[in-house]
């Protein structure tokens, strides 16, 4: 699962009202190298919760220097742009699970791929 | 002056493949809508024929457009056309000059070709209608390995393979400019892919899809019936960065049985990552997820650009969500698999159209196929939302008594707390209702068939 998912995902446990954002518990990270595409990155920062991607990349252990705020005029930074591709298309959790930080629910994670199923008695 | 004057009238002419024929002028007109400009047919436009001309373009429009096309073979600038070779020379020898000349220098190569639709000509006649030409003030040499310009001469002999003409009831010349995208056909085709299953969308239909859709570079593309990922394929080839959710956990990882006829199990490499990763586009993967469509997993502000996908129908593929009819007074244990209830056809489309009225960026468009059961079918039955304005309905037969319509919505308004029951009035969401009987309707149609052989064969036998 990368960081982007994660920041989109939100718990959807009935009766649940902040279910965002999902906690990390991550047992096995993986960053893979994958190509820098600025004009990408550029067109999803302003659909992110900058703050939400912060705290994951920081459960992760993978935040590096990744600024609290973002920087402005960041479609021309791309010092700033390659950080952010970084942690949105690189940092993959292979094994781990989502907890619903209200509910404590767990979605677990694995080989990548997120279960984000309910139980009958959950809807 | 006049040079400018004369080229900003150019009139392109596209050469269709005469194939999913509703499916085109769809198509094309997408195409033509991310260059920001109309369709506008010449005069005598016929959308069944496999051969239109455009008007108010450029060059680079075109080329735009034949980079992403797979409903059109080649595109042509427009030189000269008329019934008969008569007319079709008057028209070249009306062609301005200096649009000419550019293509017809001393030192440059060339060569004509001849393309007849409907008929099949002779060698011999092919050389005589070029000969025919030599009208044209071709300067160059002619070079049929690389030559540096191509020119056309196109024949329709019209659309009855049962009735060929003898003479061509149009006739066509021009440059040629680009050809479309038909061969992704061939080479994304699922017979080949690593990873399939039982409905995989085929490679033709999976790349008209996305540019129904307008699928762009650096665009964020979502399938929630994700299945093998077929749509995801074809939007990656296009630029977008794709992602999809299904709620069948063994085919999201790539588990359980084959599709394939002499294979039992699926392999190690088969899921819809190894997919990409087959045609070089692993880097536009996001996520996969095994997820509920009908119980959405996105925060209220996550939006995409656009939302293509094959709902099951209920005939190859079961239609499920979680949910129980039981009384849940027990909760479940951690081993517990969730229980699945039968997802209702028409409630199926009801979500997808509020999801996609609420997930989508303005502008986005939801691309989706709706099975129907012809003998009933009428338009009102296509599924409305006061968000999504309806662009396309495009029908694909698959028996005598069922299709399936491709449908194209595009987001124009933002849904607000209203509109999500609005449909519950709407006379329009009730026609599909009926719908919810698609799955007995498509065995009842087939019953009918067998118990007609069964008493066709008994009466023999009598």
């Amino acid at each position: 699962m990368k960081l982007l998912t994660h920041n989109m995902l939100t718990s959807h446990v009935k009766g649940v009202i902040k279910g965002y954002p999902l906690l990390i518990k991550a047992t096995e990270v993986k960053v893979n190298e994958v190509e820098f595409n600025p004009q990408f990155v550029s067109r999803m920062i302003p659909k992110l919760e900058w703050s939400a991607l912060v705290q994951a990349a920081e459960e992760l252990g993978q935040r590096q220097d990744l600024p609290s705020d973002l920087v402005p005029d960041y479609e021309t930074n791309e010092e700033f742009l390659k950080k952010v591709h970084r942690v949105l298309l690189e940092v993959e959790v292979v094994e781990g699970c989502l907890q619903c930080p209200e509910s404590g629910r767990e979605f677990p994670i694995s080989r990548g791929i997120p279960n984000m199923l309910l139980n009958e008695d959950e809807v | 002056m006049a040079a400018t004057n004369s080229r900003s009238c150019l009139q392109y002419l596209i050469h269709l493949a005469h194939d999913h024929l509703d499916f085109r002028l769809p198509e094309i007109k997408a195409l033509l809508s991310l260059r920001g400009k109309p369709f506008t047919p010449s005069e005598n436009f016929k959308e069944k024929c496999p051969f239109w001309c455009l008007e108010g373009l450029s060059e680079e429009d075109v080329c735009s457009v034949m980079a992403r096309s797979v409903c059109a073979k080649s595109a042509f600038e427009l030189w000269g056309h008329g019934q008969t070779h008569s007319e079709l020379r008057t028209s070249l020898l009306n062609y301005p000059m200096e649009n000419m000349t550019p293509f017809m220098r001393k030192d440059s190569t060339y060569r004509i070709n001849v393309y007849t639709f409907n008929k099949t000509l002779e060698f011999a006649d092919r050389i005589k209608r070029i000969d025919a030409l030599d009208y044209l003030p071709f300067e160059g040499t002619v070079s049929l390995k690389s030559p540096q310009h191509v020119f056309c001469l196109l024949e329709d002999y019209g659309t009855d393979p049962n009735n060929i003409p003898e003479h061509p009831d149009y006739i066509y010349f021009g440059r040629w400019i680009a050809d479309g995208q038909r061969e992704l056909i061939r080479s994304h085709s699922v017979k080949n892919r690593h990873f399939i299953g039982n409905t995989s969308m085929e490679a033709g239909l999976s790349f008209i899809m996305t540019n129904h859709a307008k699928v762009k570079e650096n665009d964020l593309v979502f399938d929630p019936f994700v299945g093998t990922g077929s749509l995801l394929v074809a939007c990656s080839q296009f630029g977008a960065y794709v992602c999809g959710t299904d709620i069948d956990y063994n085919t999201i990882h790539g588990k359980g049985r084959s599709s394939r006829k002499n294979q039992k199990w699926r392999g190690v490499d088969e899921n819809i990552r190894a997919n990409l990763r087959q045609y070089g586009t692993e880097k536009m993967y996001l996520d996969v997820m095994v997820s509920d469509a009908s119980k959405p997993v996105w925060r209220r502000t996550a939006v995409f650009d656009a939302i293509i996908t094959d709902p099951p129908y209920g005939i190859r593929e079961s239609t499920r969500r979680t949910g129980s009819n039981k009384d849940m007074t027990k909760p479940c244990d951690e081993s517990h698999v969730p229980v699945s209830q039968e997802y209702h056809l028409s409630d199926i489309f009801s979500d997808l159209l509020n999801f996609s009225a609420h997930h989508l960026v303005m502008g986005g468009r939801l691309v989706y196929w709706l099975p129907v059961y012809r003998p009933e079918y009428c338009e009102e039955m296509v599924p409305l939302h006061p968000c999504l304005r309806l662009i396309s309905n495009c029908e694909q037969t698959l028996s005598s008594h069922t299709s399936r319509r491709l449908i194209t919505m595009e987001k124009v308004k933002e849904p607000e707390e209203l509109d999500s029951l609005a449909h519950l009035s709407d006379p329009r969401f009730s026609p599909y209702q009926g719908h919810n009987a698609f799955r007995e309707k498509y065995f009842s149609g087939l019953n009918k068939k067998c118990a007609k052989e069964d008493n066709k064969s008994n009466n023999l036998s009598q």
